[in-house]
């Protein structure tokens, strides 16, 4: 079964990515899997449902997200095998940019959008910086001034990726990632298997439930700015 | 480059690659050493500022090497890298054949007619993504005659097709002059104030009101923005392919516009249901039901109608702005010569 982890920050398009690039492979009956990591609710497993695609959905709740989809994401790929995927596409959300899901060998796609500011792809960490791809949305909305800019931060952050500009609504563009999806490796289990990065790591008494400001209940890992 | 990179010395670094000290900068890495060797200075680096980079230290290098080679690629890179593109006809939405082999080089203008949802931006969909007969029409596109090599075709590096259509807007907050220095940082050019002033007085000569270098982007008017749009895509993209996708009439002086983007030497390919727009191709495609129905080659006698309806056009822009002051219609103002003639 190919693995294939897709994240980025929210509202950049990671569902109708996937939406546009999954029809495409469909026509190739390939029986395809999603699972969709988020916080609070979604209604994307719907959207999915829609188009034939077996779903599960994860909400991570009071934990981070990150740490939640890291926990899961075995149990994930042995649902995938027992349901006869061919392709399993995880999705999650960046909902910090300090998020860091990408696994070595598992085929890693980040999702941008145009509309985020130029800024935006320096201020991502290993989500954006150790992704395979890095897919740009919302393209038809800006110029292509702009385009061609923040696709050279894109550059700048991660030189090793390829990118891939999409039109989520449209489906221009998600051709080309179809063809780079069906190249991801194939794994029966992912047990073992590491991060390419380490998580965002916090544990401090707000982790654990305390409510109260101030120096004295504050305990654990804990950062300070130097002011 | 050199295969012991990280033995450079640091300030040897910058001084071979001007945009490589950005990339440390970038990642938030602003204390540098230039004196060490780039294994050195990476060594040095602490813990916690990597962890901020989102990199370990391997990771920070080979992140490095490879902005290195994709920026040398990108400037050895300049120029036009194809002369021709060939149209290879596929199916209409009924599954008949489209019998076309049509090849476009560039300096020429192609306009696109055909009704809403006829299949134009379909079309330019395919030339955007090189189709090799596995998109909906089944088209397939040629460069210079040749099928596309796959790692052209999926690197985006060098992106063969700029676009510009009537949705397009600039999100970033800035000045004109601002904006365009950070177009040509990313292309790695230098004399940005020259670019700057060129594009400026381009966009300015196109749009009709003036605007200058100070002027914030988020402040221009739409023929403005589309005058600045077409100025910046015809000196500042190295894309040798334009296509536009509806730009109608926003104030701007199209023949101009065309012109520039020619004088550059560019494919032009214009999806329009203008008629000025229209009769600006050299050659006229004429889309039916998802296909390509008939190419016109533009006539002497068709030329000839480009002024009349330029005439025409520049009437109504009169009794638009006109009435936009307050005036009111008279005989004279309206003037039906054009019409009785």
């Amino acid at each position: 079964m190919k693995i294939i982890t897709v994240s980025g920050p929210p509202s950049s398009g990671k569902t109708s990515v996937i939406l546009k690039t999954v029809e495409l492979l469909k026509r190739e009956h390939l029986e395809i899997g999603v699972v969709k990591f988020d916080s609070l609710s979604t209604y994307d497993d719907l959207l999915y449902k829609k188009i034939g695609i077996k779903v599960k959905v994860g909400l991570s709740g009071n934990l981070c997200p990150d740490h939640y989809y890291m926990s899961n994401i075995e149990d994930c790929v042995k649902w995938g095998v027992k349901e006869n995927l061919d392709m399993l596409i995880s999705e999650s959300a960046g909902l910090c940019n300090r998020c860091s899901p990408h696994i070595k060998d598992v085929l890693s796609i980040c999702v941008v959008d145009n509309l985020s500011g130029i800024n935006t792809p320096k201020k991502i960490g290993p989500m954006l910086k150790l992704a395979d791809i890095v897919v740009i949305t919302k393209g038809d909305i800006v110029s292509q001034a702009e385009r061609e800019v923040f696709a050279f931060r894109v550059k700048q952050s991660n030189a090793r990726a390829s990118i891939v500009f999409i039109n989520g609504i449209t489906g221009q563009g998600a051709y080309d990632l179809s063809i780079r999806m069906r190249e991801a490796n194939a794994f029966s289990s992912i047990e073992n298997k590491r991060l390419r990065f380490s998580m965002p790591a916090a544990v401090c008494s707000y982790c654990t439930g305390e409510t109260r400001i101030g120096d004295v209940y504050q305990t654990g890992n804990i950062k300070k700015i130097r002011i | 480059m050199p295969n012991d990179i990280v033995l450079f010395r640091v300030e040897e670094l910058f001084a071979r690659y001007n945009y490589a000290r950005d990339f440390f900068v970038s990642m938030g890495i602003a204390e540098i050493d230039t004196s060490l060797s780039l294994k050195e200075f990476v060594a040095n680096i602490k813990h916690e500022s990597l962890e901020d980079a989102g990199l370990n230290k391997e990771q920070l290098i080979e992140n490095f090497m490879a902005f290195i080679d994709k920026m040398e690629a990108l400037k050895s890179n300049s120029g036009n890298i194809v002369e021709s593109i060939s149209i290879i006809g596929g199916k209409d939405k009924y599954g008949n054949n489209e019998d076309i082999n049509l090849e476009l080089k560039l300096g020429e203008v192609i306009s696109i007619v055909g009704p809403t949802g006829s299949g134009k931006s379909r079309l330019l969909a395919d030339i955007e993504c090189l189709a090799q007969k596995d998109t909906p029409t089944c088209r397939q596109i040629l460069l210079d005659g040749k099928v596309p090599e796959a790692n052209r075709r999926f690197s985006m590096e060098n992106k063969l097709v700029a676009q510009l259509s009537q949705n397009m807007n600039f999100v970033m907050d800035l000045a004109v002059e601002d904006f365009i220095k950070l177009h040509a940082e990313s292309r790695m050019l230098d004399k940005q104030n020259e670019i700057v002033a060129a594009i400026v007085s381009c966009a300015n000569d196109l749009a009709g009101e003036k605007f200058d270098r100070d002027t914030p982007l988020t402040q221009l008017s739409g023929g403005q923005s589309r005058a600045l749009m077409i100025a910046d895509t015809a000196l500042l993209s190295p894309s040798p392919i334009v296509l536009i996708d509806e730009i109608e009439n926003a104030g701007i002086d199209r023949k101009k516009a065309v012109e520039l983007l020619l004088k550059e030497e560019k494919l032009v390919l214009i999806s329009t249901h203008d008629p000025v727009l229209a009769l600006m191709g050299d050659k006229r495609l004429v889309i039916k039901n998802g296909g390509i129905s008939k190419i016109i080659v533009l006539s002497k006698e068709e030329k000839d109608y480009i002024d009349v309806l330029e005439e025409i056009d520049r009437k109504m822009l009169g009794i638009r702005s006109h009435l936009r002051s307050g005036g009111v219609l008279d005989d004279k103002i309206v003037d039906f010569e054009l019409a009785r003639e």
